[in-house]
């Protein structure tokens, strides 16, 4: 049952947003974080929004799907926005009311607290979002590949890039391995008469000490047989490696790119000449 | 013609508390045969196997490929020569998807990119794998696994391929497949097999045969020129093929059957007894 549970969250159909260079992807997550903290008003960030929203129609992605990725922090967000209800204060008005609308002591809610919760809200909202579209559409094998190749840069200084990405895609490929040997010694530990599930917490971190311990032992000795296999197979680092895969920017990363470019640029002058400002 | 691998003297051992040692160990592979190699658990067999590609480096003595010493220098010249698939289907494969992982030893060599593609074409239709090459690993069977491993190394286009238990932990239709496809690159591709195993049944297919025991050669024969030897066999920790094992047994309770391999030849031979 472990087995399928699948890593990560990638969701397999074919889009224009799944052939996009990971690298790009990546770098469009970061650029999006940026441009969603640029932004100070309503307008800039609702152009934020449409972008993703354009970018999630564009990964044919079930908004259900979606909605998940959002329902995981959404008591996070709700928290947030409620403190930010009862404490912000300020006395801008926004329509017909007074500034203040409640107080009681040290709790004040006031138009402009609303307002900034609101936004406040939209902004982690967009941010979960954006970050969760990038695993949906990416396979963790290309994001891999996208971070060693960002990465190259740092060779420069001695940073093992390519040991490190090739880290990152054994680990995933053995996390199946690993979960199938997880259900495995645990089947066998409660036909020993291991008591996996039930007693307290502590009794149950106790009782998880007879799994972790032949884990830890049979991922050791698989290391040491992978290492044979890649010996055996001419390894020996990244130096005179080549990557059959070759990642390629196409006309569609451009246009990624230039959405990308025009709305930070538009959030950037939104910032300093603003339309509607909060 | 030199021999594809030959060992001249060698010893090994894996340090004095583990009981093991290989001494004066001679022994030589012709170019295109196909040996198995057989014997119990801690015989040598698998030490044998990892000599041949510089996994382990002997204490003394030689071993050269194709005529060629191994030495530090030439370590990875050999070992593109001298492919060996292991035991365990799930810790071999370095990537998660099938064609990644087979064009890992071609990345780890520097080919081309379009030869590394050209190689994993042949590498996966040559074990019968061609319409899995974007398949995930971790969802094939143990028998699927174990033939990307062998493409994994095929991909090199290694002249000789060990196979170092590499049916043990299989089902037995998985066993057939391996042995199959093995049997198949050694008649069409030309690739010298060193097939271990402990499965007898699978040392009929060799055109010779060598058992191991206690890190010596101590019977080399046709397969079926060892199988005739069935109580030395026994003394070697080791069992007949089932078909031989049922003919000495029948002998065993005085019936004269002649010795047999296969089932069509013993219900011959019973045939004859009986009439």
């Amino acid at each position: 049952m472990l087995k399928d549970v699948s890593f990560g969250q990638y969701y397999p159909v074919k889009s224009f947003v799944h052939n996009l260079d990971p690298r790009l992807k990546i770098l469009f997550l970061i650029g999006y974080i940026v441009a969603i903290f640029l932004a100070k008003e309503f307008l800039a960030l609702g152009a934020c929004a449409a972008v993703l929203l354009l970018a999630v129609l564009f990964a044919r992605i079930p908004v259900g799907k979606v909605m998940r990725a959002v329902r995981g922090i959404l008591f996070l967000v709700l928290f947030t926005a409620a403190i930010n209800v009862f404490f912000h204060g300020g006395d801008a008005v926004y329509w017909n009311a007074p500034a203040v609308l409640w107080e009681w002591k040290i709790f004040r809610v006031t138009q402009a607290g609303i307002v900034f919760s609101a936004f406040l809200a939209l902004r982690l909202f967009l941010l979960v979002i954006c970050s969760s579209l990038l695993t949906y559409t990416t396979t963790p094998v290309s994001l891999t590949d996208g971070l060693e190749s960002l990465l190259t840069p740092l060779k420069w200084v001695r940073f093992p890039v390519h040991e490190l990405a090739l880290i990152m895609s054994i680990a995933l490929r053995f996390i199946p391995i690993l979960m199938d040997e997880t259900e495995r010694i645990m089947n066998a530990q409660k036909a020993r008469g291991a008591a996996l599930d039930s007693g307290g917490p502590a009794k149950r971190v106790k009782a998880i000490v007879p799994v972790l311990i032949p884990l830890l032992l049979s991922a050791f000795r698989r290391a040491d047989e992978l290492g044979d296999a890649m010996d055996a197979r001419c390894y020996s680092g990244g130096k005179s490696r080549v990557k059959y895969k070759k990642l390629r920017f196409s006309w569609r990363d451009l246009l990624a790119f230039a959405l990308l470019a025009a709305l930070i640029a538009g959030v950037s002058v939104m910032r300093f000449f603003p339309v509607f400002p909060l | 013609m030199a021999n594809a691998l030959e060992y001249r003297d060698v010893a090994f051992s894996y340090g004095e508390e583990s009981g093991f040692r290989m001494e004066h160990l001679n022994f030589s592979v012709q170019e295109g045969e196909f040996v198995a190699v057989l014997g119990h658990n801690g015989s040598g067999k698998s030490t044998l196997a990892r000599l041949a590609n510089g996994l382990l480096t002997p204490d003394s003595g030689e071993i050269s490929v194709f005529g060629v010493p191994l030495t530090g220098k030439n370590l990875f010249d050999i070992r593109k020569q001298v492919g060996i698939v292991f035991q365990n289907p799930d810790s071999q494969a370095v990537a998660s998807i099938v064609e990644d992982d087979v064009a890992f030893g071609a990345e780890n060599v520097g080919l081309p990119r379009k030869e590394i593609g050209e190689r994993i074409g042949f590498a996966l239709r040559a074990v019968g794998m061609e319409d899995y090459r974007t398949a995930t690993i971790s969802r094939l069977s143990g028998g699927q696994k174990q033939r990307v491993a062998i493409a994994g190394v095929l991909a090199l286009k290694p002249r000789v391929m060990i196979l170092d238990e590499s049916t043990a932990m299989l089902d037995p239709r998985g066993r057939r497949e391996i042995v199959e496809v093995v049997k198949e690159l050694n008649e069409k591709e030309g690739v010298t097999v060193m097939l271990i195993t402990h499965f007898m049944e699978e040392a009929l297919l060799a055109s010779r045969a060598v058992v191991m025991n206690r890190g010596e050669i101590v019977m080399q024969d046709t397969p079926e020129g060892i199988f005739r030897r069935g109580e030395e066999l026994i003394c070697y920790n080791l069992a007949l093929p089932r078909i031989g094992e049922i003919a000495r047994r029948l002998r065993g309770g005085g019936m004269d059957v002649a010795d047999a391999l296969d089932v069509n030849t013993l219900a011959e031979e019973i045939a004859k007894c009986v009439s």
